[in-house]
């Protein structure tokens, strides 16, 4: 489904991302891991194209993301992403949240967009709000909405950067409860996160990156039991501190 | 120093005060709404990845930024004339003052207009762009759907208090004998040997339209930031 290839990228003379290469196959649940600063979000943004690469090639369902000829925005309508901080769109209602992109980029009509908005609004148990601003929702219900928002494209996989890092703790669950469930459902997730909790219930394999490089890419059971590197053996040891 | 003043020419004088008050609340509409079009596309060309169409708007802007509003109503007073009655074939006599003045207006404004959009536009978290790309919305729909109508929200103190302003300016176009407010309020006082109560008078009226509309601006941007 997700196959990226030898991907680096730089910014003027700092090297972001070296020589990054995994695949995620139709139906599966990667997680990727790491410090802060490792490149995470700039590997996880070039999936869709919001970040371009300078070598490399990454391809989505046989599609290459790099390649100056490929519609990038259909592209994108196809792959759901879920964003730190929600990115819900502050001036339109929940509804409208869910049927914007449905109506003006998928075509669809205003009471289709809006049954299947709804539908989706009702799975991740926020049916009452529909009439409601983000604004007026916590933090945890707008990050269910944004899957939400997401999923009603019909996406074919979906990338999530840190969906949980910016919930209080006791938000966290109702978010990654949507996620766990999604897995199960057998959506193909890229999923940058640092909850392991996610991870040993719903990974297939993890991802840990570190200054750029993907260091560690390994089946959860491998990754959790035993890491190679050193410096995923000091990361796991202080995040399952917590 | 005794004056008597001499109120009496005015209640006369308030259907062609009227009339004034109409040219310049023309001028300014018009301003208004060209300099928010125009300053729009400016501002989205300026923030574009399309290096001629960003350095033409750079450029626009810092040059009526750079002049004299008054110089600019002139030019446009002298130049635009001919142009439009070379080009429509008008009779010589026509008159394009009060076209003039709006184009001109309209031009000028732009500028500024721009540069309150710019900001409204840069004021919207870099994070809503990508979350409407990544639903597949085009650049164009992104800032359409999403960052125009965010950053518009945040402006409208901003723009109505530049209206505020034009509204005032629109006073300059007396440069060019154009009867608007001002200029009526001149020619009446001028006729009865009244000027100081005609520009008194005047200057209330500019006075209560522009503090209760800034007041309005006011309460709006109180109101906003409670939300
Ligand atoms: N626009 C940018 N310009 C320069 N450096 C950047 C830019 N965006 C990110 N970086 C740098 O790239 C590195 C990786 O960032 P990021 O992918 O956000 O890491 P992570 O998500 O793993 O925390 C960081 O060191 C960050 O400072
Ligand atoms: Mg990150």
């Amino acid at each position: 489904m997700i196959t990226i290839d030898k991907v680096s990228k730089h910014y003027g003379s700092f090297q972001v991302l070296t020589d990054c290469s995994t695949r995620v196959a139709k139906g599966e649940v990667v997680v990727v891991c790491g410090p802060s600063g490792s490149g995470k979000s700039t590997l996880i943004k070039c999936v869709n194209g919001l970040e371009p690469f300078q070598s490399g090639t990454i391809h989505v369902d046989g599609i290459s993301v790099g390649d100056p000829k490929t519609n990038l925005p259909k592209l994108r309508s196809r792959v759901g992403m879920v964003f730190q901080h929600f990115e819900l769109f502050p001036h339109m209602s929940i509804t409208e949240n869910l049927t914007i992109a449905q109506e003006k980029v998928l075509g669809r009509s205003k009471e289709e967009a809006r049954a299947k908005g709804v539908g989706l609004l009702d799975r991740v148990g926020l049916k009452a709000h529909a009439d409601k601003f983000p604004g007026q929702l916590s933090g945890g219900q707008q990050q269910r909405v944004a899957i939400a928002r997401a999923l009603s494209m019909d996406p074919i996989c979906m990338l999530f950067d840190e969906p949980t890092s910016a919930l209080d703790p006791e938000m966290i669950n109702e978010v990654l409860d949507v996620m766990v469930e999604l897995a199960q459902e057998g959506m193909t997730m890229m999923c940058v996160t640092h909850e392991m909790g996610f991870a040993r219930k719903v990974a297939n394999r993890v991802i840990f990156m570190d200054r750029g490089r993907i260091v560690e890419d390994d089946t959860k059971e491998a990754f959790f039991a035993n890491p190679r590197s050193e410096r995923a053996q000091q990361f796991l040891a202080k995040i399952l501190q917590h | 120093m005794n004056y008597e003043f001499d109120w009496s020419s005015i209640p006369g004088a308030l259907p062609f005060l009227w009339e004034g008050m109409k040219v310049s609340l023309e001028i300014t509409v018009t301003a208004v709404i060209v300099g928010i079009v125009w300053g729009t596309l400016l501002a989205l060309m300026r923030l574009g990845t399309i290096k001629p169409l960003a350095w033409f708007a750079a450029g626009y802007v810092n040059l009526f930024r750079a002049i004299p509003l008054v110089m600019v109503l002139l030019w446009f007073f002298l130049i635009v004339p001919q142009l439009l009655k070379g080009f429509l074939n008008l009779d010589p006599n026509t008159d394009v003052r009060l076209t003039s003045a709006m184009v001109g207006f309209a031009l000028f404004e732009s500028a500024y207009y721009s540069e309150i959009i710019r900001a409204g536009i840069q004021s919207v978290p870099k994070g809503q762009v990508s979350a409407a790309s990544a639903l597949g919305m085009t650049y164009a729909q992104a800032m359409r759907l999403v960052v125009l109508p965010q950053a518009f929200r945040n402006m409208v103190p901003l723009l109505l208090t530049q209206a505020i302003v034009l509204f005032q300016d629109t006073s300059l176009v007396y440069v060019s004998a154009l009867a608007d407010f001002f200029g009526a309020a001149y020619k009446v006082g001028d006729r009865d040997g009244r000027l100081v109560e005609l520009l008194l008078f005047a200057g209330a009226v500019y006075f209560v339209l522009c503090f209760s509309l800034s007041q309005v601006v006011r309460r709006l941007q109180k109101r906003m930031a409670t939300v």
